[in-house]
């Protein structure tokens, strides 16, 4: 037996003895994704024993290093794990953007201070982290952003605006874009720096959207003092930083159309339009939309395993993540299209019990930010034809 | 496994790349069809393709061939694609091979698998009857007359018809058509009394055929696999040719899509490259990701059927409609990108077109690979 064969068998065994059976189970609610920091509470006791159990294990960042509270997997190894729990329907035990975005960012970019400080406590669950990017005149052209960073000794005295930060109102930390040089090129004068959102001078505001709930923030910085020593990476070279964390947080995005989360849709579509007695939806047109769209995402969870293996084999384009962001978030809005469509008159009560609270349409209102968030599907296009097929002005 | 070639997979597709592109450009294909000719490929190219070892890639070492999967024998049709090679390697060595060796006794084994692998017998496949690829629906009937059977009924787009020394024919042996039961494979001598073969021209000047059964005999030792059960190997072996056109359908596409970016950063129009075009420049990325896409799940579809042919139906039939659709959007994009020279006979991007719309046809369009898809979900 090859030792990636014994791991495989070695983390069967632990994940079938470790997994609690509740946790096993699709994900139907807010409430199932637990995200950790300082406020946080378990909305079940089978969801904290699950998390325990894997943070011990290192895995709620199986392929971090140990020292930072990582699993130390490599790649071959994560993969296995990642096909171990999707094989069982396992949870992920921890959601953060600490984990898809940050730590990838400061394991590339942070000093080993930094490091210590930040990675152990994203891993353990204990803070949480959100991200000010965006800014009301800074959404595909981010490199415009204007919230001003002043030198003030050891410190910057931060001021500005940010908006569209997920979850601001729960995160303790930022990860944050700041102009540190006003008079320079609008790449050149950026700093990727972090601080506690409890700083002074620090508020958030929701903002309601229309699935009627608010998972983005306006965030304001009135004179926030933080130390220099909290930059990351070069001061002024912050674009850097902020480019290559987006492509984490496009892969996370990406993700999103191939999680075949829930009951399959051809059980669902059957529930309302009902089946012939050769076990056919009566629908034909929409069991054809259904078809096509699975097969469009077994092909998507193909490549994503493809990019994957590509990196692992250094033969990765660094934009494909791009590509696979524009494919996942596209495919994701037709998912919710299709059940919004097969669940009909019944997909469109908003407050009932029955409905729980209007679960499906909030869901499918709420997927119409995919193709936005995180560079909309034509900054996505922009970027292939650009980096990746080299087409000339693009 | 890792979804990307391996290091001795790499090295076929060097080979075979350089080998295609060398000596069967499209031009090669351009000459034949201006030629009329009567063959519709070149058997000394053939005959190189032999000693490369490709017409044996499938075949088991034991019979003279080199025994690998269907990754490689992908590998191979995906070059083939690039170039629109005619040639019998889908036919004889895909097809024929596959069903000879996964259905036949030792002594058919023994009787054929040498010859295809040294590239000295050439087989076809005679599945479709009507417009459509419908292999359950198969009535040409075989009735049990002495020894053996006779079978009388039409086939028609089998591919290599017409060259073929050695026919692999589905008939229905029992039950009515649309049953799974009751499907038979026989080997039958093409040249036998009560066959006629008609070459079929198509559209793609590559070689195709209707043949009618009327009364042909078989003996008993020409059934492969068993009476009446034939349509699982049937289902096998098609789903290995089914995930071979896929694979030929991403060379093309990725062919087809590589000439038009160049073309994009040439071809100047309002005192600009058109490759500047906001709108052109989109559309060639979207492209992009679709081919990659596909060749992702083209690649899992060979890598499944590798691991268990049986097993690899669902995945199949997502690679071949995948590849079909995206073969589609590549060579529409590429004539209307190459605006009125695309549309010349005297530019080669006519010729992709009309290949991915065969390519399309054979074994199942992407419509029918939908159903197939649905039905094996139980929707």
């Amino acid at each position: 037996m090859s030792d990636l064969e014994k791991f495989r068998s070695e983390t069967r065994a632990w994940l079938q003895a470790n997994c609690p059976p509740e946790m096993r189970k699709p994900m139907t609610s807010d409430g199932d994704t637990f995200w950790g920091g300082r406020n946080t509470k378990f909305s079940s006791e089978p969801q904290r024993i699950w998390f325990e159990r894997m943070r011990d294990k290192g895995w709620t960042v199986p392929d971090w290093p140990r020292e930072y509270g990582g699993g130390g997997l490599d790649a071959g190894e994560h993969k296995v794990l990642r096909e171990e729990m999707a094989a069982m329907g396992a949870r992920s035990p921890l959601s953060s953007f600490g984990i898809w975005m940050l730590g990838p960012a400061l394991l590339k970019y942070g000093t080993e201070a930094q490091k210590k400080e930040h990675l152990p406590k994203i891993a353990a669950g204990l803070i949480r982290w959100c991200q000010g990017y965006s800014e009301p005149n800074a959404g595909s052209d981010l490199a415009s952003l204007q919230t001003r960073a002043e030198s003030d000794g050891d410190d910057y005295i931060i001021t500005g605006q940010k908006i569209w930060t997920s979850y601001a109102n729960y995160a303790d930390w930022i990860f944050c874009l700041v102009r540190t040089d006003a008079s320079a090129k609008k790449h050149d004068g950026i700093s990727f720096i972090l601080f506690d959102m409890a700083s002074k001078g620090v508020s958030t505001k929701p903002i309601l959207l229309i699935s009627g709930y608010s998972p983005f923030c306006e965030t304001f910085f009135d004179n926030v003092r933080v130390p220099k020593s909290h930059v990351v990476g070069t001061v002024n070279r912050g674009w850097d930083v902020a480019k290559y964390l987006l492509q984490h947080e496009r892969a996370m995005i990406s993700g999103m159309g191939e999680r075949g989360v829930g009951r399959p849709l051809g059980q669902v579509a059957a529930d309302s339009v009902g089946s012939d007695e050769q076990g056919r939806l009566e629908d034909p047109m929409l069991r054809g939309q259904i078809a096509t769209f699975e097969i469009d995402e077994a092909a998507l969870s193909a490549a994503a395993e493809r990019a994957v293996d590509l990196a692992k084999a250094g033969q990765a384009h660094p934009a494909f993540s791009s590509a696979m962001k524009y494919y996942g978030t596209e495919l994701n809005k037709r998912r919710h299209e299709i059940l919004m469509s097969a669940g009909g008159v019944d997909a469109l009560e908003w407050e009932s019990e029955r409905s729980r609270g209007g679960a499906r349409p909030r869901a499918w209102l709420r997927t119409k930010a995919n193709s936005i968030e995180g560079g909309t599907s034509e900054v996505m296009l922009g970027i292939v034809a650009k980096r990746i097929l080299d087409l000339p002005g693009a | 496994m890792a979804l990307v070639l391996n290091e001795e997979q790499s090295m076929l597709r060097d080979s075979a790349r350089g080998f295609i592109s060398d000596k069967a450009p499209v031009s090669h294909l351009r000459q034949l069809r201006d030629a009329k000719d009567a063959t519709g490929f070149s058997r000394e190219l053939w005959k190189g393709f032999a000693e490369m070892g490709f017409s044996g890639l499938l075949v088991p070492e034991a019979f003279g061939g080199s025994g690998l999967g269907c990754v490689e024998a992908g590998i191979v049709m995906e070059e083939i694609g690039r170039t629109l090679m005619p040639s019998p390697y889908l036919a004889t060595s895909v097809l024929a091979a596959s069903a000879l060796s996964r259905g036949g006794s030792d002594a058919q084994k023994s009787q054929y698998l040498p010859n295809i692998s040294d590239g000295s017998l050439l087989a076809a496949l005679a599945i479709d009857e009507g417009a459509k690829h419908r292999p359950l629906m198969t009535k040409l009937k075989a009735v049990r007359a002495g020894n053996g059977f006779k079978l009388s009924g039409g086939k028609a787009f089998v591919v290599d018809g017409h060259t073929a020394d050695l026919l692999i024919v589905a008939a229905r042996s029992a039950g009515s058509a649309g049953e799974r039961d009751g499907l038979t494979l026989f080997l039958v001598d093409p040249k036998a009394k009560g066959i006629a073969i008609e070459r079929t021209a198509m559209v793609d000047a590559h070689n195709a055929a209707r043949i009618v059964f009327d009364n042909a005999e078989v003996n008993a030792d020409g059934v492969l696999g068993e009476v009446d059960q034939g349509f699982g190997l049937l289902e096998g072996v098609l789903n290995i040719g089914r995930a071979a056109v896929a694979s030929e359908m991403v060379g093309l596409s990725e062919e087809v899509f590589g000439r038009t970016v160049t073309y994009l950063k040439e071809r100047k129009q309002f005192g600009k490259l058109i490759g500047e075009f906001q709108a052109l420049q989109h559309r060639a990325a979207q492209l992009y990701v679709d081919i990659e896409i596909t060749r992702a799940a083209v690649l899992k579809a060979l890598q499944t059927l590798d691991a268990g042919v049986d097993k690899a139906g669902a995945a199949v039939a997502v690679a071949k409609a995948r590849a079909g659709t995206t073969a589609t959007l590549a060579v529409q994009e590429g004539v209307q990108m190459h605006g009125g020279m695309g549309m010349t006979d005297q530019f080669d991007i006519g010729f992709f077109m009309k290949r991915a719309r065969v390519c399309q046809e054979l074994f199942g369009d992407s419509n029918f690979h939908a159903d197939q898809l649905a039905r094996m979900k139980s929707y």
